[in-house]
């Protein structure tokens, strides 16, 4: 019982920050139609920026280098993991984003990748491939070290209730719903004077705090982070297979896709430890075609996930509607608005 | 100090010309940014050759790898207008396929393999080129139905490239294969340079397919018919071009390069479970650097890249090859996004 | 006898309707124009017919056969083309391959064809391997009606034919829509350019808010007080 209750909890927090992930990714491609593959990028520099503001400096020697190592509190920590990744956003922004969509998702894979391949190399930076251990954990000393997970538990929850009410605030102000009126149509928000660059931009950047918060949260929790832990894979694409899951567009929708998927992720890892040896060397392989399939399957079969949007045309219904109108347009004229049929 | 703020100040002024050149006269920014990136090119390779004969050699023998991949890509982007992101896993299944197929033994002349090899790519080609038009009509052909937008589709494709690699991890595991073990010595050639039978097989092997895919784009009714549906969708359409019969064209003869491609990346280190995803950005960046639909752009666009990759080994850790392909790629979309063939939009 | 019908055709993109029910008539060998302002519907009713826009209500008839809802596709090889307003002929095609791929779906020898086409525009017959995307304006519109009469069609519809051309070039697409019509191929063509498109129509139809206002014969609309008023320029 005990430790199915610790087995849980572990599942919650994990559950949790996947959460914050998918709505960081909800914020991007569920509401504004930003095509990011590479939120293991976020992911990297919102853990790592935590990682080296707040653990101790570095031993030095043959094994730990890194820079910084301020032993600053949590807080500061998370607030600059959010500030990093929301930079970061700016300087990948700035040349993409007026561009065509899927663009942005190449140029995303790209950073997400560099940065990698920049923290294995660069030992100096973040201790290189053997990773940063001893990353602190919030608030360690108020309990018990054997029941300090239900305390992150709640840190947790707590962080996610608080990025959830501050998107879903955003989404339902004015500001949100120029958001949508891109997504669905960008030269008809242009046209109504929006500065389409400069909204794109606000939500590429508020997701992508969100993002760095999620690796901030992670950071912590787990204690060590190395450039594994960025693989483009793990980083990026089960958060996107939990987002359309859940149902893009939607916030609870997204936190339903990561329990969903994040369940199922480990349900199979457990279940396969009692399988015939063949399967259980192989469980991360039968995982991974799962979630291939997972996605392939969600976008033939419930293209508006377990959730689907709210209060509106589903995000496909309406992109179906505009594809056809761009079937029916001169070719050229990609960008669909019915009231400039010239006829 | 000064002679740097100086250079720093010039440069700045260099930069605001060409941002005032890019708003005011977007033609002549055009046609500056053609010729200017050409001469960039061309002095690049002239300054390579120089430096590091051997380098570029390397870089031409995995540029003819990456091309093999990138046209596929390029035509597969011009002509159904998404991204697809399991190119790369395509050319891996390829490359394992031809690894189940292959009877070593024997050897063509000098070459590491012997007839074995290429009985075993032509299996490779056929099953990923009809194994792509199967998948076109499971996954794509519905979603196209349904009128998705060009992202769904570009997101599908990640779906399935996680797929590939799955099953092919379930089958061989991550652990590297290699088609032919032993030591196969190089050839000393002049300049100092160093190649080995196997890698002018690669290059022979990528010219023919390449001359083969040009006669079939420029000569054959269906090849100009992908070209046309690159060009104008809707006009093909109105003309009265079968689009599905020329997707299923475009998927056999992509696919079928991606096998040939990751079947000769195999011949020139191992096959690992990641050699497709790996080249991914290699592939991106080449397909748009040559300009999208192009696939002139393509061969040009990987020789850079690949040239680019090798040669910047003797500044910068190797780890870092694949961040060269990145800014080579982010440089061109802020410069000339429809890359160095692509189509005015 | 009547070559193409359309009757109460009802069309639009996504949610918006634009026609609410127009018809047309098209007879043998007779230039068809339609005109009226920006929004009427006219592009819409071309594409309509043609197939490209489902038809919601209402019925296409070629050659006495209904042909509501087919595709593009049968359209074609049931011998009607269609010419779009712009972007009308493939880039990086040279000329004659343009023209190849407007008998994509002929089987037998198309080449005497493509001769005979040729020589009805010697323009463009001069630079039959240059690409496309290189010539100019008027070029590109003579080549878009050459690859349109590649599959010697009954009917030709053309969206604006003389739209962003100068002036002696639109003497040029008018006089070369004549030739078509007098080699047998009845034309409908949508035409912002009013008066010249009528001087050379049997019959004209004006739409507006996406139905019939006027028809009539080239002539009488020409004539017609409300037509000189509003599209005609007094």
């Amino acid at each position: 019982m005990e430790g199915l209750i610790a087995y849980l909890i572990s599942f919650a927090i994990f559950s949790a920050i996947w959460a914050i992930f998918a709505l960081g990714l909800n914020v991007h491609w569920g509401y504004t139609g930003i095509f990011n593959f590479g939120v293991a990028g976020f992911f990297a520099v919102g853990a790592y920026t935590s990682a080296i503001l707040t653990t101790e400096p570095a031993a030095g020697g043959t094994y730990q280098h890194y820079i910084a190592g301020y032993s600053l509190p949590f807080v500061v920590g998370l607030a600059a993991a959010a500030l990093a990744s929301g930079a970061l956003a700016i300087l990948i922004g700035i040349p993409t984003l007026r561009l065509r969509e899927d663009y942005l998702a190449i140029a995303t894979i790209g950073v997400a990748e560099t940065l990698r391949r920049v923290a294995m190399n660069e030992d100096w930076l973040v201790n290189g491939t053997r990773g940063m251990i001893g990353i602190p954990a919030p608030l360690f000393d108020l309990v018990d070290p054997k029941d300090y997970n239900r305390l992150y538990l709640v840190i947790a929850l707590v962080v996610l209730a608080i990025v959830y009410v501050a998107i879903e605030r955003g989404i339902r102000s004015p500001w949100g719903r120029v958001l949508r009126a891109i997504r669905e149509d960008e030269t008809t928000a242009a046209a109504s004077g929006k500065s389409v660059t400069a909204f794109r931009m606000q939500s590429f950047v508020f997701g992508a705090m969100i993002m760095g918060i999620g690796g901030a949260m992670y950071a912590h929790y787990i204690r060590a982070v190395s450039p594994d832990t960025f693989e483009p894979l793990f980083g990026t694409f089960i958060i996107w297979a939990m987002l359309i899951v859940g149902g893009s567009g939607n916030n609870k929708g997204a936190i339903v896709g990561a329990f969903v998927v994040w369940g199922i992720w480990t349900g199979t890892g457990e279940m396969a430890q009692r399988m015939p040896g063949f399967f259980e060397v192989r469980v991360h392989y039968f995982r991974l075609l799962f979630v291939g399939l997972l996605i392939v399957g969600a976008l033939l079969l419930r293209p508006q996930g377990i959730l689907p949007e709210e209060r509106r045309v589903s995000l496909f219904v309406g992109r179906k509607e505009k594809a056809e109108a761009r079937e029916a347009k001169p070719p050229g004229q990609s960008t669909v608005d019915p009231r400039d049929e010239d006829g | 100090m000064a002679e740097l703020v100086a250079r720093a100040g010039k440069a700045r002024t260099l930069l605001t010309t060409l941002v005032m050149l890019r708003r005011e006269r977007p033609d002549l920014f055009d046609a500056a940014t053609g010729i200017g990136l050409w001469v960039l090119f061309g002095a690049f390779l002239i300054f390579a050759v120089i430096t590091d004969l051997q380098l570029v050699v390397v870089g031409i023998i995995l540029g003819s790898i990456v091309a093999l991949g990138a046209i596929g890509l390029t035509l597969v982007y011009g002509i159904m207008k998404f991204a697809n992101f399991a190119h790369g896993d395509m050319m891996m299944c390829g490359a394992y396929l031809a690894f189940f197929a292959f009877i070593s033994g024997g050897s063509i002349g000098p070459l590491s393999f012997g007839y074995g090899m290429i009985l075993a790519i032509l299996v490779a080609m056929i099953s990923v080129g009809v194994g792509s038009v199967v998948i076109d009509r499971l996954v794509y052909h519905p979603l196209r139905q349904r009128g998705s937008g060009v992202v769904v589709f570009a997101i599908a494709s990640l779906g399935l490239a996680i797929t590939f690699r799955a099953l092919i991890l379930l089958w061989w595991g991550p652990q590297p294969q290699i088609y032919v073990t032993g030591i196969h010595p190089a050839w000393d050639l002049p300049f100092g340079v160093k190649i080995k039978p196997d890698q002018i097989f690669i290059i022979a092997t990528t010219l023919f397919l390449i001359a083969a895919v040009y006669v079939l784009l420029f000569r054959t009714r269906i090849g100009k018919a992908m070209r046309a549906m690159s060009d104008n969708l809707e006009l093909a359409r109105v003309s009265g071009i079968n689009p599905d019969q020329v997707i299923m064209w475009t998927w056999l003869i992509g696919g079928s390069l991606a096998a040939v491609a990751g079947v000769l990346l195999g011949i020139q280190s191992q096959l690992t479970p990641d050699m497709g995803f790996s080249l991914l950005l290699p592939l991106f960046a080449a397909t748009i650097l040559g300009g999208i639909g192009s696939p002139h752009g393509a061969l040009t666009g990987a020789m850079v890249v690949s040239i680019a990759q090798q040669v910047s080994t003797s500044w910068i850790d190797p780890g870092y090859k694949v961040a060269v392909a990145f800014i080579l790629l982010i440089l061109m979309l802020a410069v000339r996004p429809r890359g160095l063939f692509g189509m005015k939009t | 006898m009547t070559m193409l019908e359309a009757r109460e055709v009802v069309s639009g993109y996504g949610e918006v309707e634009i026609l609410h029910g127009v018809s047309i008539k098209v007879e043998e060998e007779q230039i068809v124009t339609i005109i009226g302002p920006n929004g009427a519907g006219k592009s819409t009713l071309l594409k309509t017919v043609f197939g490209l826009l489902p038809c919601r209500r209402g019925r296409v008839l070629f050659g006495g056969e209904d042909v509501t809802g087919q595709s593009p596709q049968t359209m074609v090889r049931k011998g009607m083309c269609y010419v779009p307003q712009s972007e009308n002929v493939f880039p990086t095609l040279t000329v004659q391959e343009n023209l190849e791929m407007g008998a994509f779906i002929r089987r037998d020898n198309y080449r005497p064809k493509m001769e005979e086409v040729l020589a009805l525009f010697p323009d463009v017959m001069e630079r039959r391997h240059t690409r496309a995307g290189k010539l100019s304006g008027g070029q590109r519109q003579m080549l878009a009606l050459a690859r349109a009469l590649m599959l010697e069609p009954r009917v030709l519809l053309l969206d604006e034919p003389s739209a962003s051309l100068a002036p002696n070039m639109v003497e040029l697409v008018f006089a070369k829509i004549s030739d078509i019509r007098r080699s047998g191929v009845a034309i409908v063509m949508v035409e912002q350019n009013a008066r010249e498109s009528l001087k050379l129509s049997n019959r004209g139809y004006v739409l507006a808010m996406g139905e019939n206002r006027l028809e009539g014969t080239g002539e009488s609309l020409l004539d017609s007080e409300e037509v000189g008023r509003l599209y005609l320029g007094g």
